[in-house]
């Protein structure tokens, strides 16, 4: 039981990362019908910017402080990346066919991994963890279930993040234009909203939870590296498209799953075959939803 | 357009000479990603070593070229690399590190007739292929295997131990003798796993050894993922012996981990810093801030023998040099006297047990 439940915790945390992650993918993928490969990359950049802001501010102000700032100047950062790649990679190929920004953005994924590398080195950072400690849930048998600080305000911040993000994109004019775009861009233009702008701030949103996403990530491992947007990046679009991309609620959902697939797989299967598991539940999943867990069918409008 | 080509060919065949003699050697190693300590490892050793020949007067009077390569300890990227290096013309490649780099390029140096002599790579089979052109000057995984499983044998005889490898060439390879060589001395593992190297996540892994009451954790893998599994089993409060192997021979490791890697065991070929022969190389990296820990002087000592070994054939030619480096020797380096064997492997290597200690490294016991 106590076992089950330190799984519990951890494949919630690892599933909350991914799901913060997943749900930049799914946004864009929702507004303009293209997989921003260049999104886990955004996410390294805010990791680094963290990074960069808390090794300059330690011991000048105190750790929260701190934080908040490497989170704002973190997402500053990375929404005026996620607004010029939108500018230079995308939107002059958006007329284009399919397949075209999709290559944009994989070109763009190797280039910023390629110039992080270059301007911050080839070696991995690495930070102490700045929000020890935790406290004892449970002790069974000598297995003792230890809930740290850090992952209760992963759940949190994320928690929060997430719900920010969902106002906006439900009640706010700006939502309703995205929903709107999101339905028929030309429609929508011909009604007077500017998608041009629409989706530029969408892409500058969804890097500034790219950005979130990177600084915790970076709290909670305290190591990264210009490699780390790939390997994430990979799971949290399995995430979104488990959990039915173009829906919100569906990528925090796949995040979740994937996290807990991960941490019960490798606590009573082997740890070898857990990306195994993951992607086979994937398969299945996708052969009986194609379209996700909360995924809706295209209608073809005539 | 042809005459002017052959105009061109003709004009470089006869600037050739006026040029001055060089012959080119390769260092291949992982420059970037998450090796990348290491690759700067054997790129200080190398840069030391061809700057050392070329004041000295170079090799048989001709200045050394040193080209360096990134293989990122990727296989298909180390036969690139490899290529790239044979297409340059190298006549020798001081490298690679990670043996699934070291093992694919190896065929390619053998094929094309180049020596490659690996200063880190430890897995068996990079040298059991039979190839008269493959060397190391580091040991094999079955000598280092073994002096880690006697240490376990001996010492923790009531350990309940895990050993875990990153599923690498290198790592399963070394974690694969200690199994073999606990599995002889009658020692039975508690709990055995493989995870991919390069996963940043490991609490699932450290809550399972919890669950099953591990005391010590052996780990053949490399130092990113090693330091990460000690600082997030401090987080869960799971703090066993850790005991690894050459691939934490960096203070990279300390870096990551910080005090959790604390107490840390590993195996590592005794100190060479502390050599005669080693003293006035270590002063001079040094002297230009470079740390001659780790495999550095390994690489120092690849360009050696391999200098040494074409100067005493007169020639640089790696089919001679390479029969001279196992007939004759042994070859004076910094890490003291070192001779070959048939297969290209370093005769009577020998590994200590060292401890991890405030962000040092030193010897614990030169014997299991």
């Amino acid at each position: 039981m106590a076992y089950a439940l330190q799984q519990l915790i951890n494949g919630l945390t690892l599933g909350m990362i991914y799901g913060l992650i997943a749900v930049g993918y799914t946004m864009v993928y929702g507004i303009i019908g293209m997989i921003n490969f260049a999104h886990g990359d955004v996410f390294m950049i805010g990791a680094f910017v963290g990074i960069i802001v808390l090794t300059a501010l330690t011991g000048i102000t105190s750790v929260p402080l701190g934080l908040l700032a490497a989170f704002l100047l973190a997402a500053v950062f990375c929404g005026v990346y996620g607004f010029a790649i939108e500018r230079v990679a995308y939107r002059p190929l958006r007329g284009s066919f399919r397949l075209a920004p999709l290559i944009s953005a994989i070109g763009m994924s190797i280039l910023l991994e390629n110039y992080v590398q270059v301007s911050q080195g080839a070696l991995e950072r690495a930070i102490p963890n700045l929000i020890p400690g935790g406290f004892t849930l449970m002790d069974e048998n000598g297995f003792v279930v230890q809930l740290s600080w850090m992952q209760i305000s992963i759940v949190v911040v994320t928690l929060i993040v997430l719900a920010v993000f969902t106002y906006i994109v439900t009640k706010t004019p700006l939502g309703r234009a995205m929903r709107a775009v999101e339905q028929d861009a030309k429609m929508a233009a011909l009604l007077g909203i500017d998608t041009n702008r629409t989706i530029t701030l969408t892409f500058i949103i969804g890097s500034c939870l790219a950005a979130f996403a990177g600084v915790m990530f970076l709290l909670y491992y305290g190591v990264i590296d210009f490699y780390i947007g790939f390997n994430a990046g990979i799971k949290a679009f399995t995430a979104a498209v488990l959990g039915g991309i173009g829906s919100l609620p569906g990528a925090v959902l796949g995040g979740l799953l994937i996290g807990l697939i991960e941490a019960f797989w490798s606590g009573y299967a082997t740890v070898a075959y857990k990306d195994v598991a993951v992607y086979s539940i994937l398969a299945i999943v996708l052969m009986f939803m194609p379209s996700g867990l909360l995924g809706r069918h295209e209608v073809e409008k005539v | 357009m042809r005459k002017l080509l052959l105009g061109t060919a003709a004009l470089l065949a006869l600037s050739g000479p006026l040029a001055h003699a060089q012959v080119k050697i390769g260092v291949a190693g992982p420059l970037t990603g998450p090796n990348a300590a290491f690759g700067t490892q054997l790129k200080v050793g190398a840069d030391q070593a061809v700057a050392d020949l070329n004041k000295a007067g170079g090799v048989l009077g001709q200045q050394i070229q040193e080209i360096a390569v990134d293989d990122a300890c990727d296989p298909k990227q180390a036969v690139s690399v490899a290529n790239t290096l044979v297409t340059d013309g190298v006549v020798m490649v001081d490298g690679h590190f990670c043996s699934a780099s070291s093992i694919p390029a190896s065929k390619v140096y053998t094929e094309n007739g180049i020596l490659e002599i690996s200063p880190a790579s430890t897995n068996p089979a990079y040298t059991d292929n039979g190839s008269p052109f493959i060397f190391r000057t580091c040991g094999r995984d079955d000598q280092q295997g073994k002096v880690a499983a006697e240490y376990i044998y001996k010492h923790f005889p009531k350990a309940h131990v895990a050993v875990l490898d990153d599923n690498s060439t290198y790592g399963k390879g070394i974690a694969d003798q200690v199994r073999a060589n606990l599995a002889k001395l009658g020692f039975k593992v508690a709990y055995n796993a493989s995870y991919t190297a390069g996963e940043k996540d490991y609490s699932a892994l450290i809550s399972r050894l919890k669950e099953e009451g591990i005391t010590l954790v052996y780990i053949g893998g490399y130092y990113s993922d090693i330091g990460l599994i000690t600082r997030q089993g401090a987080a869960q409060g799971f703090t066993p012996q850790y005991f690894a192997e050459d691939a934490v021979v960096t203070p990279a490791l300390w870096q990551i981990a910080g005090s959790t890697a604390e107490g840390m065991l590993m195996t590592f070929p005794p100190p060479a810093e502390k050599d005669p022969a080693a003293a006035k190389v270590v002063a001079e990296l040094k002297a230009a801030n470079q740390d001659p820990s780790g495999y550095v002087l390994y690489s120092y000592a690849t360009i050696q023998v391999w200098a040494e070994a074409a100067t005493k054939a007169g020639t640089t030619d790696p089919t001679k040099v390479a029969a001279e480096l196992k007939s004759g020797g042994p070859w004076n380096t910094v890490l003291g006297p070192i001779s070959f064997d048939a297969k290209g492997d370093v005769v009577n290597a020998a590994y200590a047990i060292y401890r991890w200690h405030d962000g040092n490294y030193a010897v614990y016991a030169m014997k299991p």
